[in-house]
């Protein structure tokens, strides 16, 4: 009878031990799919903006120094294989110089009249979009695993097989938290 | 967020598994009491009916749901606008595949989310809506939407609404039965009069009152669903706002859905049947009112989260308990939101914009939003009845009112 109720608890102790095992699994996979994601999105961003500086090269001549900003941002975003923070700090780079390039564009009502680049427009900042989204999601699921990781009692088990502390997708630098300020 | 979708599943298991309970008993004692003996076949019967039921919603329900709202499906092509918006809010939710988006050719803006699992789900969106709401509004309803999607609210009302349609349909045949065959057999059944005299008692109560309770089961557990798609909205956009003004505007308009029927009502964002006037209504309706879960949803502050939802919650309604299951708030934490004024908008000319849209507005000139990002403005003495996008030629209908 005691025999019987040892093996009771064992068996739900196991099943327990179990449960949590597969729920750190599961974590660290959904860390994973959800950096995919943002590799997606990053990747078609950067297919887009060729075709983004060919659209724009004609209007705006003037603005050689934006474009190339835009160009040269790019090149050392997809050169940049690093971790998710060395990433993160390359796009937020291409980022700015996207936005100062749209900025720019609305002093040129030409352009802004050209349907492919209104076209273009729109799928970049959807894609930009689609960017925040994804590492909302991203870092939703960092910070699942990484409580996991640090609390008890899931800890133990986290260290015992190594389970690593996953690395945020920070938001840009400091000065674009701000909010915009509207003057009058 | 799985807990929440695993809070779900082990909720609609129990309310499944009281319902069948319910249209079980229904069957055997309407057949006992229409036929000593038959009990077993009634029994039979109203499982076959059921499973027969279940298993088209399962597999055709979506067609069918579709077919009568009259929607057609549209490519990326025909409205990139509301793609992105769709596959944006998609990767918010974290769904294994973008959605397929239809149109529905009606001016009363509304939306419905349909399709069993995130597999094989789909977003309905009106022609309405597209007019009336700006990009942000309408992120907010598609991820309403997309909240039922992956909250598997889909598939759950379908199988409680499977349950209580069977329910109904057995209690109406049973009641015709005794009305064309009861007095015929009561004068034959002399002996085990008292066992059948109670049988006949049950099975008339539980015909009386099975379809009642079946139905507030299922409308008590819509109006929630309603509230959990919105708290999964607002975590997804991180912008409670959105869906906030978006629900405002839907339920400002006059227009009328027609395609809606009190069989789809549920399924839209707000019910198309008209918005139902608190106090008693409150039970038989499917949404909660509208004015509450905008409500809720302002008073959301700084937070986007399930856990700043539910205190929203509780705080409006005055209720003491929320509405987000126990075990998936306790795994959620608190989000901020955007604040308002803050998204994306770092360039100089932006500020401006914002500014002279205010001086604008103080003026009182209408403003209309087109689908290709164009805001047009125009002033109050405009007489004219349409007017057409200078970007891209889409002619848009003005109120009356406004003009």
């Amino acid at each position: 009878m005691i025999f019987l109720a040892f093996l009771v608890v064992v068996v739900l102790a196991a099943l327990w031990v179990m449960g949590m095992y597969n729920g750190l699994v599961r974590s660290r996979n959904e860390v994973r799919n959800s950096w995919g994601q943002i590799d997606v999105q990053l990747k078609r961003r950067h297919d887009l903006i060729p075709n983004l500086v060919e659209a724009v090269k004609g209007y705006m001549g003037h603005e050689r120094n934006t474009l190339e900003a835009v160009t040269k941002a790019r090149q050392q975003a997809i050169q940049v294989t690093g971790d998710v923070a060395e990433r993160a700090k390359a796009e937020n780079v291409l980022s700015q110089t996207l936005r100062s390039l749209f900025a720019v564009a609305e002093a040129y009502p030409d352009l802004k009249a050209n349907q492919n680049f209104l076209a273009l427009q729109e799928e970049l900042s959807s894609t930009e979009n689609k960017i925040s989204f994804a590492r909302q999601y991203y870092n939703d699921a960092v910070m699942r695993i990484n409580n996991k990781i640090q609390m008890f009692p899931s800890n133990i088990l986290a260290s015992s097989f190594n389970f690593q502390m996953e690395k945020f997708f920070e938001v840009e630098a400091a000065a674009e938290r701000q909010a915009p300020q509207v003057k009058f | 967020m799985w807990e929440l979708v695993r809070a779900n599943q082990r909720r609609a298991a129990t309310l499944v598994v009281v319902m069948a309970v319910l249209l079980f008993l229904l069957g055997y004692t309407l057949a006992e009491a229409l036929a000593p003996g038959a009990g077993a076949g009634g029994l039979f019967i109203a499982f076959l009916v059921w499973i027969g039921l279940t298993l088209v919603s399962y597999f055709k329900g979506d067609s069918i749901f579709l077919a009568l709202a009259r929607a057609r499906r549209i490519e990326k092509k025909d409205n990139p606008v509301l793609f992105n918006v769709v596959e944006e809010m998609s990767i918010a939710a974290g769904l294994p595949k973008l959605p397929e988006v239809y149109i529905i050719d009606e001016a009363a803006p509304n939306a419905f989310a349909t399709g069993r699992d995130p597999q094989h789900a789909v977003v309905a969106v009106t022609a309405g809506l597209l007019e009336t709401l700006n990009r942000d509004e309408l992120q907010g309803v598609i991820a309403h939407e997309l909240g039922h999607v992956a909250n598997r609210d889909v598939l759950y009302m379908m199988m409680v609404g499977v349950m209580m349609g069977t329910i109904v349909l057995l209690a109406d045949i049973g009641g015709r039965a005794f009305f064309w065959g009861g007095g015929r057999r009561r004068t034959s059944s002399r002996s085990g009069g008292q066992a059948q005299l109670i049988i006949l008692i049950v099975a008339i109560v539980l015909m009386i009152l099975a379809p009642l309770v079946a139905q507030l089961i299922y409308l008590a557990i819509s109006r929630r669903r309603e509230y959990l798609a919105d708290a999964s909205a607002a975590m997804y956009t991180r912008y409670p706002d959105g869906l906030a003004s978006a629900l405002e505007k839907i339920s400002h308009s006059t227009a009328k859905l027609t395609v809606a029927t009190r069989a789809t009502a549920p399924m839209y964002i707000v019910n198309p049947l008209g918005v139902s006037q608190r106090g008693l209504a409150d039970l038989s309706s499917t949404h909660p009112p509208v004015s509450e879960r905008i409500r809720i949803l302002r008073s959301m502050g700084a937070g986007a989260g399930l856990r700043n939802y539910d205190e929203a919650f509780r705080r409006v309604t005055g209720r003491p308990v929320g509405v987000v299951p126990f075990r998936a708030l306790a795994s959620a934490e608190q989000r901020s939101a955007v604040l308002p004024g803050a998204p994306q908008a770092g360039s100089r000319l932006e500020r401006v914009r914002r500014t002279t849209d205010m001086l604008w507005r103080l003026n009182e000139y209408t403003f209309v939003a087109c689908a290709c990002g164009t805001t047009l403005k125009f002033p109050p003495a405009y007489v004219g009845r349409e007017i057409a996008c200078p970007h891209c030629g889409t002619v848009h209908r003005i109120q009356p009112t406004a003009a």
